[in-house]
């Protein structure tokens, strides 16, 4: 199971955050800081997934962006890498289309409106790409009009 | 790597660096409000500076959202800004409540985002959420597709259990919507709901049927989220779905769905993943649903061939599930191969899985481990700790009494480098663990726990401490044996007092006091004066608590005795007595009285040695009442550790506290106590270290490595093997060093391995493969335990005087049974004192021929000489023994001489050593007058000696005294050929770790050379296997019953034969070679 997805800049500033268990709002920054410090100190060479206390960290780099994904030790690791890599594709189909060159963090409530298409509950629900834009680009074509 | 990631990687960071080179635009101008909030907060420094900037931007939110004249796209706005400070950690629960007015009244992307913002904020139990029901409702019946989507979304995110059933109708008849999307969102929505309420959704389990078979693969997709949950919980209802998982798995691997599902050419890789994951489920322990599935399983792994990481890890799952289902041989070994290409991967990654994979399945499959343990050794230097980690938890699972102190070092060495409390924790439970099933020894077992407890520090589970003074108190049954162990603890303690106990973690000291209070009295060199010296030096020290405090002056009150303790006693109790602390108070007071009054003390504190078993109803049987009136009041049933740390772990959120984690330290692990050292570990030590035995004799350990050992890590080695010397020169034979560093440094890596890597071999395969958990320690103990009978102390007088019998030549033992009519102990030893007599007897008595009996099966197959084991009145038994190729049958004449019918006979066998197992389930026989009963019993060595012995006791009903008889048989009956390639020979060489050396006296023949001649003699009497003859030196394999190797090499050298056995059973090398003496003695 997912418990949570984090997108954080390099200088561990968080950009996105999800938790599919709950998590009080006044640890969260801490979890945050402490998991970004976990994914930083590591080297390119090595291996990316972490472990973190009682569950496992998945994470990948984007130039300056990490995505980090907190797993349970049941979930495949491998296949969560790739998920992070599926997100990353349809945020690009998305922004890359829609708003050229506007900056995906500025668009927080559709990066969410992404994410709430492909995890719900921890769980996978959909990777089938055009399907996960569907929503979203029904809501794009009705505010414009 | 893949172009789109390759555009993701340079679009990115222009993406989410670049300001807003539009600013014009319509759709910016609605978030450049947050732009420059994330702008502003990216360019600060410091914590406090963003928290002046947050607060600052939640004051001017809270002023909007409050002012009636906001319209709903300003608080969309607002909105997104509130998640923002919210998601920083900053409290916006002002917010809360527009977030669900947008939701009710925004139009479509406004509502989105009020729903948004609802599911971002509140939890499960959040009274505003009640709020919300009616919008649901609403947008549920929209005819605007895209609201029934939004509403279906967030009721499968977030939604009050109470009010599921004033929204089930409509969510229910979604499922029969037209469009795909609406019915996989209504399926997802009803898995939350099964979660959260499942007596709710009962009764539409067949319409899950349904969405699993619906056209669609998103819906099928979807609902095979809420089938992986159901049959996780009760996999036997669902097996009848198994042929349609199969049928769907078929579908998506044979590339039946449309293309937009794949990703990256591989076809819906999350599905299978998923359905991969459901047959694991389905398949485990049931052969005939496995087999369903073995089809498919062969076509993943076929199919998967491609180098992408994501059919890795569909390959993983795939290697996982085959692993998991009823095992089939051609599959694993596809699997395993599998395995293999991760572990060598030199992607970090996979690497990193393979691991994983490994640990999952070496359980079942130790063999595997040995096959990766060059890999495995490499990986535990890993630069990574990862993967170190992840490779101690392989070395955790494969360790044995053999390998037990190697891992443990590692892991020990792990250890004292890792930071992480969660990995300490659990690493030092599985140390604990391991010295408590496989310690070799006192000495090795307290340092090893000193290391538990000096490492593991405060944080480590109270369960280990407890058990380890429960083990220490219990102790052995031997008092000698008992007596070293306490003795060593005490010297230890002492000698870490005495040195800077400032450092020791406070549970440790708790633990020496107590072991110091109970136990240093056996210890003579060490007064009752310098322990009270030492525990007094603990409660000055500034960083003792009170809890140790109070173990001190408990210790104290058991040791102090004499008046050298007294003034220090007395400035103690002074001290304490006014304590703040009324436990210390209390344990002072107590120590005052005690210390002047050793009468009283002596009742009160009795040494533990001596002390009664306390009865404990373990049962808690007095409890009854009060629980069921508990119960019948309404209290919840009380659930076992086991089961509430699961389910807590099923609902634990990411905690932040770290130590909740159950720890492989049972707490039914308490019965397992250490028990007296064995010959066998003693054995097994003597030989561990191999490479310096090597030195001693004359032959090298080197020497046989080249020759014989290609198999196994012997594969890394490069140079080829050398020719195998002629004539022996010890000298020539030793090849000097490797200058070479690198060669040095494998060769570490190789020693490490085949110390590393001990008993992993066939025997043991069977052995832990059928879940042998019961630990080396517990079963010496037990045998110990064995009372002497009056038929076992006068079998072997001789046995009686050596305590050594293994290197005792005996020639007075003939290789045929041994016959003892033990109806007293004085005519049984007469019996064993003129044995001759008695065998000339036994060959009189083969001419009643009784071998006519025999059963046919047995006809023509080696058999022993039928001797008679007793007699009684008219009844006489007899015996043989016939070696069949998988087992040793004895068979057991039961003849009447009378004309009368003696009915109810029974004769029963008993033997520390063997395993007797009847062919006839009765009990009782009738034997008719002048006729002949046979039975027929299967042997099977337990514990390997010179010779075995049965006990056997003839019940007769007409004789009011039972008759008692004893039947031995040499060690030399079980043994058979093993047939071996080199290769095989070589990879098993190095995994074995008992040996035995010896010269042996060469046979010389006219007709060949001694080698070969010695080698006739040694196969024709002991059943071996000559596996190959190169020049001077021979390699000859055998078992012993059923399937216990022992290798054997043997080397020309001058006027003997230097013989050398290994095995992995630590006895039968030492019983070997004294046949192997005995057989060339004859000749």
């Amino acid at each position: 199971m997912i418990k949570f997805v984090l997108m954080v800049n390099r200088r561990g500033q968080t950009r996105l955050s999800r938790y599919y268990t709950p998590v009080e709002l006044s640890r969260r920054a801490a979890l945050e800081a402490d998991v970004v410090r976990c994914c930083l100190s590591r080297r390119k060479e090595q291996c990316s997934f972490v472990e973190y206390k009682d569950f496992k960290l998945v994470y990948r780099q984007y130039a300056a962006l990490f995505i980090v994904v907190g797993i349970t030790d049941k979930e495949n690791e491998l296949s969560i890498f790739e998920l992070i890599q599926n997100f990353v594709e349809v945020l690009d189909k998305y922004f890359s289309r829609v708003v050229s060159s506007c900056a995906i963090m500025f668009s927080l409530d559709r990066v969410h409106f992404i994410l709430d298409e492909i995890v719900q509950n921890g769980l996978v629900v959909e990777t089938n790409r055009s399907r996960i834009l569907t929503p979203l680009n029904a809501i794009d074509k009705m505010s414009d009009s | 790597m893949s172009d789109v990631v390759e555009k993701t990687l340079t679009a990115l960071p222009s993406l989410l660096l670049s300001v807003d080179s539009q600013p014009g635009s319509a759709k910016l101008s609605t978030s450049s409000k947050l732009g420059s909030l994330i702008r502003n907060i990216t360019e600060l420094t410091s914590k406090h500076e963003e928290e002046k900037l947050i607060q600052r931007e939640l004051s001017s939110i809270k002023d909007q959202v409050s002012s009636p004249n906001t319209t709903m796209r300003q608080m969309k706005e607002l909105m997104v800004r509130a998640i923002y400070c919210e998601m920083l950690g900053y409290d916006s629960s002002f917010t809360y409540i527009h977030a669900i007015k947008l939701a009710q009244q925004g139009s479509v992307l406004e509502k989105r985002v009020g729903y948004l913002a609802v599911s971002l904020f509140l939890n499960e139990h959040h009274e505003l959420l009640l709020l919300l029901v009616n919008t649901v409702l609403k947008d549920l019946q929209s005819t605007n597709l895209i609201e029934v989507c939004m509403a279906l979304t967030v009721v499968s995110q977030i939604f009050p259990k109470d009010m599921i059933p004033a929204i089930l109708p409509l969510v229910e008849e979604k499922l029969n919507h037209p469009k795909e999307i609406i019915r996989r969102k209504a399926v997802l929505a009803l898995y939350k709901f099964h979660l959260i309420a499942p007596n709710q959704v009962q009764h539409i389990h067949n319409k899950f049927r349904k969405a699993l078979c619906d056209k669609d693969p998103g819906v099928m997709g979807a609902s095979l989220h809420i089938y992986l949950h159901l049959i996780q919980e009760n996999p036997e209802g669902y097996k009848d779905l198994t042929t349609s998982f199969v049928t769907i798995l078929k579908q998506v691997v044979g590339g039946k769905l449309p293309m937009d599902f794949n990703y990256h050419s591989v076809p819906a890789p999350w599905i299978q993943i998923q359905l991969l994951q459901i047959l694991s489920l389905l398949g485990k322990n049931d052969p005939g649903t496995s087999e369903i599935m073995h089809e498919i399983l062969e076509e993943s792994l076929r199919r998967a061939e491609m180098n992408h990481n994501i059919t890795y890890a569909i390959l993983y799952e795939c290697v996982k599930c085959i692993y998991t289902i009823h095992p089939k041989s051609d599959l694993l070994e596809k699997a395993a191969k599998c395995i293999g290409n991760f572990v060598l991967s030199s992607k970090i990654n996979l690497k990193y899985l393979g691991l994983k994979a490994l640990t999952y399945v070496v359980q079942q499959d130790p063999k595997l481990a040995l096959q990766h343990q060059m890999t495995i050794i490499e990986c535990l230097e890993h630069p990574d700790l990862i993967i170190k980690r992840e490779t101690l938890e392989i070395l955790f699972r494969i360790t044995n009494a053999q390998n037990v102190t190697v891992i443990v070092e590692k892991m020990l060495t792990f250890l004292s480098t890792s930071e992480d409390d969660h990995t300490t924790i659990d690493l030092v439970g599985k140390v604990a663990e391991l010295a408590k099933k496989y310690a070799p020894d006192n000495e090795w077992f307290i340092q090893t726990m000193n290391a538990v407890f000096s490492l593991g520090g405060e944080t480590m589970q109270p369960d280990i401490t407890n058990s380890f003074l429960k083990l220490l108190s219990e102790g052995f049954d031997s008092v000698e044996e008992d007596r070293k162990l306490k003795v060593f603890a005490v010297n230890s303690y002492v000698s870490l007092l005495e040195g800077e106990p400032e450092k020791l973690p406070q549970r440790f000291l708790q633990v020496i006091s107590w072991v110091l209070g109970e136990f240093s009295h056996l210890q003579q060199d060490v007064g009752a004066e310098t322990v009270v010296c030492l525990l007094d030096k603990l409660l000055h020290m500034k960083n003792s608590t009170s809890e140790t405090k109070t173990w001190v002056l408990m210790a104290m009150t058991k040791v102090c005795e004499g008046a050298a303790c007294a003034p220090l006693v007395q400035s103690v109790c002074e001290t304490y007595s006014s304590s703040l602390d009324t436990v210390l108070r209390q344990r002072a007071q107590e120590l005052q009285h005690l210390s002047r009054d050793p009468a009283l003390r002596a009742r009160v504190l009795p040494p533990v040695c001596t002390r009664e078993p306390l009865e404990v109803d373990s049962s808690l049987s007095f409890l009854d009442e009060f629980v069921s009136e508990a119960l019948a009041a309404g209290a919840a049933p009380y659930k076992p550790s086991h089961q509430r740390q699961e389910e807590l772990a099923q609902t634990k959120a990411v905690s932040y506290e770290p130590y909740q984690l159950t720890l492989p330290i049972s707490t039914t692990a308490h019965t397992h106590t250490p028990s007296l050292l064995s010959i066998s570990s003693s054995l097994s030590e003597g030989s561990a270290d191999l490479s310096h035995k090597g030195g001693s004799s004359s032959l090298k350990l080197e020497g046989v490595k080249r020759v014989w050992g290609r198999g196994g890590y012997e594969a890394a080695q490069v140079e080829t093997p050398s020719p195998p010397q002629e004539g022996g020169d010890p000298s020539i034979s030793h090849t000097p060093p490797l200058t070479s560093e690198d060669t040095e440094s494998k060769q570490q890596e190789q020693q490490l391995a085949s110390s590393m890597f001990l008993g992993l071999d066939h025997s043991s395969v069977t052995l832990m493969g059928k879940g042998d958990s019961t630990p080396s320690w517990l079963k010496r103990k037990e045998r110990g335990q064995t009372p002497l009978n009056d038929a076992q102390t006068f079998t072997d007088p001789q046995e009686l005087t050596d305590p050594s019998p293994l290197h005792v030549v005996s020639p007075q033992f003939p290789q045929s049974p041994v016959i003892a009519n033990g109806t007293s102990d004085t005519e049984a030893a007469l019996a064993l004192a003129c044995l001759d007599t008695n065998r000339s007897s036994t060959n009189q008595l083969e001419d009643r021929g009784l071998s006519l009996y025999l059963p046919a099966e047995l006809s023509g197959l080696i058999c022993s000489e039928i001797s008679v084991l007793c007699s009684s009145e008219s009844l006489e038994l007899s015996a043989c023994h016939v070696h069949k190729l998988r087992s040793l049958e004895m068979i057991v004449f039961i003849s009447n001489s009378s004309d009368n019918a003696v009915q109810q006979i029974q004769v029963q066998l008993h033997s520390e050593q063997l395993e007797v197992s009847c062919a006839s389930e009765s009990q009782m026989e009738e034997v008719k007058g002048h006729s002949v009963v046979v039975r027929q019993y299967s042997l099977r060595v337990r514990k390997p000696s010179v010779h075995v012995e049965l006990i056997g006791t003839l019940f007769h009903p007409e004789t009011p005294q039972n008759v008692q008889f004893t039947y031995r048989l040499p060690l030399s009956s079980f043994i058979r050929p093993l047939t071996l390639s080199t290769e095989e020979y070589g990879t098993m060489w190095l995994s074995f770790s008992n040996d035995t050396k010896q010269n042996l006296t060469l046979v010389h023949s006219e007709n060949e050379g001694p080698l070969r001649a010695t080698l006739n003699v040694l196969t024709e009497d002991l059943h071996l296997h000559v596996v190959e003859i190169i020049g001077m030196e021979a390699i000859v394999a055998c078992r012993l019953l059923q399937d216990q190797p022992c290798l054997m090499h043997c080397r020309v050298h001058g006027d003997a034969l230097a013989v050398w056995l290994r095995s992995p059973v630590p006895e039968l090398p030492d019983c070997l070679i004294y046949h192997c003496q005995r057989a060339l003695q004859g000749h």
